[in-house]
């Protein structure tokens, strides 16, 4: 009965939350109601028994990628009357992006439900190996079956992280002072300062 | 196992799961409160004593009432809101703070089956609700309205995102010697690791991460050397500055539970959680609880030392420490353990 209660709870927070995301005036409060929906939907994912997908989905997304939405929203100066004079031009677009996902949804799912897709049983209810966990299953078909398409997935984001760090490296050692760490910690009280005994009345010759 | 003791009063299971869990939150819960009481008094007398200081000694015997009288005080000023501050916000913020400090004290395990929440994603689970720490932190700065919470929520943010990649690579290197997530399977792995030792720090190999984990424990929970985010130089108290009474009260709270969970995670995470240090017999009739509210003590006790003693990096410093040198030197570890667990054959 709790995992039916569960079930009604996350899914009403996700697609409330969801909503909210369009519709909150803020874009602090969307960013924020984004977050929400997906640590409702990690909840979900825990009632479905995919608890290591759950804890990876708030890592990544929660802790990480979240975090740095919230911090350029945030220091944005966002002209909310802006915003909203562009909804009518935009919205077809919005609705051809809409009808694009709702078709790949229902591609992939049926798909899965045909037994094109290799998940496990087509049922909705992928049998595991017996006796080991969540991670253990996900370790053995990632590193064996799927191997070459993961080393991809991590050919492809460590290129684009050096794109990222490429585009935005400037040489910072002519534009502006460049501290030497090693210098300044190697610097000691002795080479810095001179002790100085004046006599009284005469002051310190320099 | 306190379902079965339910379940012996005559509660069917359901009810009798239900029962156990409320009353296991309260065991941790109320408990966590009141060490926090104490620990704060404890931060206070260590650092007085490093600066030959008396510290708090007035309210109770010893001054151990102090941080009561504090709670007191706090609890019966007025809540100031910021008429420019976006109030919801706002008052969520503290509130979220100090529900994700308890929040991960579930998976704890305090003994053999002293655990609310015994899941096999443990440590995950607790990487997880820690890097939800952040969002107090910057939601307050942003809700205050005002320009030195939101400096520091800035600071907060980009620090505690740098130094959470380190303490994710050193949580691996643990995860691959153990070979589990859970967290009671982590501490049992360590039994009598190294000749009698019980614990990963007397790995040679493991040695250095921990210290790696300590200071970025440090930097994690913005204690000093790392306390850019209320540096009160620059920044007045930083996120914090335009809160008060109780909102001010839970910030505090949720900060210190912080520190305590990281305590807990380096104690159960290389010296052995529950076990004690040495694996001899008549060492075990001790409670674990024992051994680890033992351990978190002496954590805490070297993070207030070193509140006492180091001055206050710089922000470039800060930086450079987590991009710069704990990153690739962790990720340099995780390949080392990886690579010597093969060598040896540590799976087969």
């Amino acid at each position: 009965m709790i995992h039916t209660l569960a079930f009604y709870l996350f899914a009403v927070l996700v697609l409330a939350s969801g909503a909210m995301v369009v519709l909150a005036r803020n874009p602090v409060h969307s960013v924020l109601w984004l977050i929400l929906a997906f640590f409702n939907a990690a909840g979900l994912m825990i009632l479905v028994g995919a608890e290591f997908i759950a804890m990876l989905l708030v890592i990544v997304y929660v802790g990480a990628v979240a975090v740095l939405f919230l911090f350029v929203v945030m220091m944005l100066n966002i002209d909310f009357a802006e915003l909203r004079a562009g909804f009518i031009k935009n919205a077809p677009l919005g609705a051809a992006i809409a009808l694009i996902l709702l078709v790949e949804l229902v591609l992939g799912v049926g798909a899965y439900r045909a037994g094109v897709v290799e998940l496990g049983e087509p049922l909705g209810n992928a049998a595991p190996l017996a006796g080991e966990s969540n991670v253990e299953n996900i370790g053995a078909i990632l590193y064996s079956q799927y191997l070459f398409l993961f080393e991809m997935a991590g050919v492809i984001l460590l290129v684009s992280m050096i794109g990222a760090i490429v585009l935005t490296h400037r040489d910072q050692r002519a534009a502006r002072g460049h501290q030497n760490i090693s210098k300044q910690v190697a610097r000691r009280p002795e080479d810095a300062t001179e002790l100085k005994k004046p006599e009284v009345g005469q002051g310190v010759e320099l | 196992m306190m379902t079965e003791f339910f379940q012996s009063l005559g509660m069917n299971y359901e009810w009798a799961w239900f029962v156990a869990t409320i009353a296991g939150i309260l065991l941790i819960a109320l408990p966590l409160m009141l060490g926090v009481a104490m620990i704060i008094y404890m931060d206070r007398k260590v650092w007085a004593a490093i600066n030959l200081r008396r510290g708090p000694n007035v309210v109770g015997p010893f001054g151990l009432l102090q941080s009561f009288a504090d709670g007191l005080k706090v609890f019966l000023q007025e809540t100031i809101i910021p008429s420019a501050a976006n109030k919801g916000l706002f008052l969520i913020a503290p509130i979220l703070t100090f529900t994700v400090a308890l929040l991960s004290w579930a998976v704890i395990p305090f003994g053999e089956d002293m655990v609310l929440a015994d899941i096999n994603v443990g440590l995950l689970y607790l990487f997880a609700v820690s890097s939800l720490g952040v969002y107090g932190v910057v939601i307050s700065g942003w809700a205050s309205n005002s320009k030195y919470p939101f400096f520091s929520a800035m600071r907060a943010s980009a620090q505690m995102i740098s130094y959470e990649v380190s303490i994710g690579f050193i949580m691996i290197c643990v995860v691959l010697w153990a070979g589990t997530f859970n967290l009671n399977e982590i501490v049992l792995a360590q039994k009598s690791h190294f000749w009698i030792i019980n614990g990963y720090f007397a790995n040679i190999l493991l040695f250095p991460i921990f210290v790696m984990f300590f200071i970025s424990a440090l930097a994690e929970t913005q204690r000093v050397p790392f306390d850019l985010t209320e540096a009160e130089s620059e920044l007045v108290a930083g996120y914090q500055t335009e809160y008060s009474s109780m909102s001010f009260a839970l910030f505090w709270l949720g900060e210190y539970a912080n520190i305590l969970l990281m305590c807990a995670l380096m104690s159960i995470l290389f010296f052995g959680g529950w076990l004690p240090p040495v694996d001899w017999e008549p060492l075990y009739y001790v409670p674990g609880i024992v051994w680890l509210l033992g351990k978190i003590v002496f954590f805490f006790f070297c993070f207030s030392w070193v509140m006492a003693t180091v001055p206050r990096y710089r922000y470039d410093q800060l930086m450079r420490l987590g991009w710069k040198v704990f990153l690739p030197l962790s990720l340099f570890f995780v390949f080392a353990v990886s690579g010597y667990l093969m060598a040896t054959g540590h799976y087969a």
